[in-house]
């Protein structure tokens, strides 16, 4: 039972920021632009907060106040990021895969180069602690209390709540109907007087934003609130990109595939301490992979029959029939 | 650079070259490279201004000095740019570079430490392990491509890990190879590393001269073969190529087997490169990193336009600004710089197609304003479309 509960208390940190970056795929794909930036927006935001939280970590803010504003510093550089895809796809008609990458290139070299140059080190370390013991009064329920409120971060309130607030924006608004429409069939949006430019501007600066806190979340909750330019996000933008499509890009399968991923990690990374699988003795290795085959597995699976939205990856073009 | 192939097709006059499709691809790349290093001025000068003059024209010079180690550092990232440039043609993005890069070299280095063969036969045996190596990575995805649909983007992506992962392990284990107080591979002997050039001072061997071999040969594959033309069709429009009764999901796997297969034999090149120092060799450090020659083969394909011919003139002078880069490290900056230089060319070479496709539109309806025919107008929309078609590709 305490296996279950350790494996539970590490997976849902690990599985909030596959969340937030997937749901900003979601938002910026059903808009009909393909981010393969997500990996880029991530470390940026990341860098950014964790920026924020080195300048910081000195003074006597709390440091559930430093994550909420640091939050806040990723979400606005993440969003700022973003801009830069969104210029390149949206009013330059440029591709969009060739820019993605060009912006996950991008931004490690730029950590190096000023990590490495006034800092004399990889990447940024912080040393403020963000882990809560307990959240009061409900750490103590029986089994759901230790389960998810103990031991855990801030993150994954704040990742749920946006969770619900993502589901209600796209499904329950006039602004998400416009912006599926937008990724199904611009041309049709566009003749009943969506701008199809700004949805698809406002879909990857919504992406930009959720997947700069996501980044964000990543090094607080994975990498003890540490951003290191050689590893950057662990290639957690591509996998957000696989549990997005295994989610079929609706919010709610998202979740459960998030879960799902961030399970297969945790097992992967504390494999020495589940008994079971210690003693078959298969080389450690074998289990970070995990994640990695997991998702060709699921997407030999899914992408027969893919939802993917119809219009993703043309550029809009008005003047195209 | 590719200007003068499809000029001597159309003559020689000023206007069939600035109006070709290859000047428009070079000024374009031109174009790229500009704000490229614009950008790169401006971040050096961001990171420390007293020294970014000093710093900035290191970078520009950097190779000139060094012509050899020009040439030796393009070897690998020649033939990733081919890896990359090839599967362009085909409509494929092949991100995969890196891990067919991983697992050629590992192939590479399997055949240089555990089989024994005498000298002269034991680095092409070598070399030629390496292209089996990056095929078999290529190949997955063209299945995964191929027979479920599945996007070749998403998953190299994967494979480039599950291939680091798997290549460090396999070196971490095998005691032949790994010297784990180094953290380091062994040294290969000397029998499986590839020819030196003789160039002083340099690494530069005999795997640039393949390799640009192997680009010509491209080059003859992609425009004289019946198999290169289909993979072309297939590229430019997938639909009109299955309906003429090309294979398009045999294309597909050849495809990527023959790009995996370059960036197989990339990887080879630079493990397999002789050391300047007798008695030593190149070094692998598994270390979770994935291999940065596969990404930079991205700016060299698209650089060159995936032309061929093209990636082996990017190539060089990719090498030539990461040397600078190196040199400019004089100054207090750090390489990086010139992976930033390159991520922005990227970024701009995936739109500078377009800039100039809509410059050249400009000054064809300004042209065609002065005939003032309709017919000659609609032909004009006509091209101008399909000029912008081909630069989204």
């Amino acid at each position: 039972m305490d296996t279950l509960y350790y494996l539970i208390q590490n997976m849902l940190p690990v599985a909030i920021p596959l969340l937030l970056v997937a749901l900003g795929g979601m938002f910026s794909e059903r808009s009909g632009v393909i981010n393969i930036g997500l990996e880029g927006i991530m470390l940026f935001g990341a860098f950014f907060g964790a920026l924020f939280v080195y300048f910081v970590q000195g003074t006597e803010m709390g440091p559930q106040t430093i994550l909420l504003l640091g939050m806040i510093i990723a979400a606005v550089s993440g969003f700022i990021y973003s801009l830069l895809l969104s210029f390149a796809a949206v009013t330059m008609k440029a591709n969009q895969t060739i820019t993605g990458t060009s912006i996950n290139m991008l931004i490690p070299a730029i950590i190096l180069l000023f990590s490495k140059m006034f800092f004399n080190s990889d990447g940024i370390t912080t040393n403020k602690n963000f882990y809560i013991r307990e959240v009061p009064v409900l750490g103590q329920i029986p089994v759901l209390g230790q389960m998810f409120f103990q031991r855990t971060y801030l993150t994954v309130y704040i990742g749920l709540f946006l969770l619900v607030v993502a589901t209600v924006v796209f499904y329950k608004t006039r602004f998400g109907l416009r912006l599926r429409a937008c990724g199904e069939h611009p041309h049709a949006a566009d003749s009943v007087g969506i701008n199809v430019y700004k949805m698809r501007y406002a879909g990857v600066s919504i992406s930009g934003v959720l997947a700069g806190i996501g980044g964000f979340f990543y090094s607080v909750g994975v990498m003890d609130g540490n951003v290191n330019g050689h590893t950057g996000v662990a290639g957690f933008g591509f996998l957000a990109l696989a549990v997005m499509i295994f989610g079929q890009w609706k919010p709610l399968r998202i979740f459960w595939a998030a879960l799902f991923f961030a399970f297969l990690r945790t097992l992967a990374y504390s494999v020495s301490l589940i008994p079971f699988l210690n003693n078959l003795g298969i080389n450690q290795t074998y289990y970070k992979m995990l994640p990695y085959i997991a998702t060709m597995v699921v997407l030999a699976f899914t992408s027969k029959k893919s939802r993917a939205p119809k219009a993703e990856g043309i550029p809009y073009d008005k003047s195209q029939r | 650079m590719q200007d003068n192939n499809n000029s001597k097709k159309s003559g020689f006059t000023l206007k069939s070259i600035t109006q070709s499709k290859g000047f428009s691809a070079f000024t374009a790349a031109l174009l790229a490279i500009a704000l490229g290093l614009i950008v790169g001025f401006l971040v050096m000068l961001v990171a420390d201004p007293s020294n970014a003059v000093k710093g900035f024209n290191s970078v520009l010079s950097g190779g000139l000095r060094r012509i050899g180690d020009v040439f030796y550092f393009a070897t690998p990232i020649l033939m990733t740019g081919l890896a990359v440039g090839f599967a362009f043609k085909m409509g494929l993005f092949n991100i995969g570079a890196s891990g067919q890069y991983t697992m050629g070299m590992y192939f590479a280095l399997y055949v240089g430490f555990m089989w024994d063969m005498p000298k002269g036969i034991h680095w092409v045996v070598a070399v030629f392990a390496g292209m089996i190596g990056g095929m078999l990575w290529g190949f997955i995805p063209g299945i995964f491509k191929a027979l479920l649909n599945v996007n070749e983007v998403i998953t190299s992506i994967m494979f480039n890990y599950i291939g680091m992962y798997l290549v460090d392990m396999l070196i971490q284990g095998n005691s032949n190879m790994y010297v784990s107080s180094m953290t380091r591979t062994a040294y290969l002997p000397s029998s499986v590393q590839i020819p030196s050039l003789g160039i002083a001072g340099s690494n530069v061997n005999f795997g640039i001269v393949l390799a640009v071999i192997i680009g010509i040969i491209l080059y003859i594959v992609l425009q004289k073969t019946t198999f290169g033309y289909e993979l072309k069709a297939t590229g430019f429009n997938k639909s009109a190529a299955d309906y003429a009764g090309m294979k398009g999901k045999r294309n597909i796997i050849l495809t990527m087997v023959i790009a995996g297969g370059l960036a197989g034999l990339g990887g080879a090149f630079a493990i397999l490169a002789p050391s300047a120092i007798a008695g030593s060799s190149m070094t692998y450090e598994p270390i979770n990193i994935i291999a940065a020659n596969g990404f930079n083969g991205i700016a060299v394909a698209l650089l060159g336009n995936a032309h061929p011919i093209g990636v082996i003139f990017s190539s060089v002078f990719i090498s030539h600004i990461q040397r600078g880069g190196t040199l400019a490290s004089l100054y207090g900056y750090k390489p990086e710089i010139i992976d930033i230089v390159i991520a922005v060319i990227i970024y701009f070479s995936a739109f500078a197609m377009i800039m100039n496709s809509a410059a050249a539109r400009f000054i064809k309806t300004r042209r065609e304003k002065r005939h003032a025919v309709s017919e000659a107008k609609s032909i004009g929309d006509k091209d101008a479309s399909s000029e912008t078609k081909e630069a989204k590709k």
